[in-house]
């Protein structure tokens, strides 16, 4: 009874991902097809980007360069700005868990800032470094590092108070008890901010590229438009979302591992 | 000299209409090796009362003293056995003792710590489980490590806050033995803090009923002369254990129960 019920369920798994995979191509095609003449066709588009796709690494000119090249110029830009998120990050959110003065003054101010958009960032980055590079770098950085900020707060917040208790008892110093209780309790929580973060800051450095053209997968994706190259907007697209999914798994490894290794 | 002494000690949470009052003049003294059970009802304020002495929190009024000097924080000299999470889950019962060891004996070097830490781990019979984290032992054997870690602190006192509180009646009796056997060995002064009446009658030299809150406050102490090691299944028939666990009880149901309790404040028109 129980076999075929886990190979029905296996199918299901497989077939049913792909049912929505082949819906999503139908509409796009139905809709190249009837209402929209502009958007290219699943066919067309595939025809356009084959050597995009299939010469990932290749580099015929400055805005012709294959797609993963586009995407590892994005990726570079990313993991600085949120590298610099995290090194912000990490310190305030334990700050913020820390102390209940910090807390109250600073929480109003999180709440205030965690919901602007991108788009309003960047031109204040430029008027602050009047460079386009550190301006980016600035821009991902401010957008993406709210969710490691609270989650690390959260996960100092939730330190069972016995375990503070233990090293008060043994007049622990403040260095032993960062390293020796704050940090691996709210490591957990810590990586589930990163893994946030991490997809902030993907989703923030198209707008950044684009404002800023900075070569890259964002960058490209808008010079295509402008160069009316529709075909290479959808793939682009696809990109940036198969990118942004292998992030996410990575870091959602890394995370797992970590609260296996807690024991949490 | 008495090793620890509380006098006229209480303690209120709270503002305003919120306040509660949790303790209510407690008086205790404590001699050097002796071990002292308070009995109390679940929420009558006993953790609190251990975390006052152990220098967690501080009392409202009253004095806390140990060994003539008055306790105003914390300190490994009193080392304290928590009822529950308070082996930290990322270390192994070896490191979590040795965390004990490395602060309170910093003269030593690296291998004198270790064999400091082993030689607690095989007084808790978990020589063999040193390599082994909290998530990986059991409830027992996670105690047996929380007591290890406090005895490495090397305490003139030992605390502890209701220890076998979260154990199966089975394993409680395993490790009240081992409390027992541990006791013997060391010596130490020791305050355990249970609601269970049989678990004191057991392993102290008297037992302290605590009253039933709110305004907690402790009962008459009673001794108990009777010879230790103690065999569980002689408790149910020897007649002295029988006429101190009946005083006991008469207290905490009599007099510390919390309806006597509440006529009592009602009559000195006292608000709580």
């Amino acid at each position: 009874m129980k076999t075929p019920m886990t190979f029905k369920s296996a199918a299901r798994g497989a077939l049913l991902p792909l049912l929505g995979f082949a819906g999503l191509l139908g509409l796009w095609a139905l809709t190249s097809a009837v209402l929209s003449k502009d958007l290219p066709s699943p066919a067309k588009t595939w025809e356009a980007s084959k050597s995009y796709v299939v010469e990932p690494w290749a580099k015929r000119g400055e805005l012709d360069q294959g797609i993963l090249r586009f995407a590892w110029y994005s990726l570079v830009l990313v993991a600085k700005g949120y590298g610099l998120a995290i090194l912000v990050g990490t310190p305030l959110g334990f700050i913020l868990g820390r102390s209940k003065l910090f807390a109250q003054s600073f929480d109003p101010v999180i709440q205030l800032l965690r919901p602007v958009s991108p788009l309003a960032w960047l031109p204040l980055g430029l008027v602050l470094f009047q460079k386009s590079h550190p301006a980016a770098l600035f821009t991902i950085a401010v957008c993406s590092m709210w969710p490691t900020v609270l989650n690390t707060a959260m996960g100092v917040r939730s330190i069972p108070k016995d375990y503070l208790n233990v090293a008060k008892v043994l007049q622990l110093s403040r260095w032993k008890v960062f390293k020796k209780v704050l940090l691996p309790a709210a490591l957990p929580y810590m990586f589930t901010g990163y893994r946030l973060s991490l997809g902030i800051a993907w989703l923030v450095i198209v707008a950044v590229e684009m404002l800023t053209g900075t070569p890259g997968i964002g960058g490209f994706l808008w010079q295509e438009y402008n160069s009316l190259i529709y075909e290479h907007i959808l793939l682009c697209i696809v990109a940036i979302g198969v990118v942004g999914i292998v992030l996410d798994r990575l870091m959602k490894m890394v995370e797992d591992r970590l609260r296996v290794a807690d024991g949490v | 000299m008495a090793l620890l002494e509380l006098k006229g000690v209480s303690k209120s949470y709270g503002e305003g209409k919120s306040r509660t009052h949790v303790l209510d003049d407690i008086n205790l003294t404590v001699n050097e090796g002796e071990f002292i059970a308070i009995v109390g009802y679940s929420g009558a304020g006993k953790s609190t009362l251990i975390s006052i002495i152990a220098g967690l929190i501080g009392a409202d009024s009253g004095s806390v003293m140990l060994e003539g000097k008055p306790i105003t924080g914390p300190g490994p000299e009193r080392g304290v056995v928590f009822q529950n999470y308070s082996l930290l889950p990322w270390l192994s019962a070896f490191e979590n003792i040795y965390l004990a060891v490395d602060q309170v004996f910093p003269q030593l070097d690296a291998a004198e710590k270790t064999k400091k830490t082993q030689f607690y781990l095989e007084m808790v019979n978990l020589g063999h489980a040193g390599g082994k984290r909290p998530s990986e032992l059991s409830g027992g054997m996670r105690q047996r490590v929380a007591v290890a870690r406090a005895l490495a602190m090397n305490p003139k006192i030992l605390l502890m806050d209701e220890p076998l509180g979260a154990l199966d009646a089975l394993t409680r009796g395993n490790l009240q033995s081992e409390i027992e056997r541990i006791y013997q060995q060391n010596r130490t002064t020791v305050v355990l803090i249970t609601n269970d009446v049989d678990e004191g009658l057991l392993l102290a030299d008297r037992i302290i009923p605590l009253s039933a809150g709110p305004a907690a406050t402790l009962g008459p102490a009673i001794d108990i002369p009777i010879a230790r090691p103690r065999d569980r299944k002689a408790m149910n028939q020897d007649g002295q254990f029988r006429t101190i666990r009946n005083e006991v009880l008469a207290y905490l149901l009599g007099p510390g129960s919390r309806k006597a309790r509440a006529q009592k404040r009602e009559a000195s028109g006292a608000s709580v």
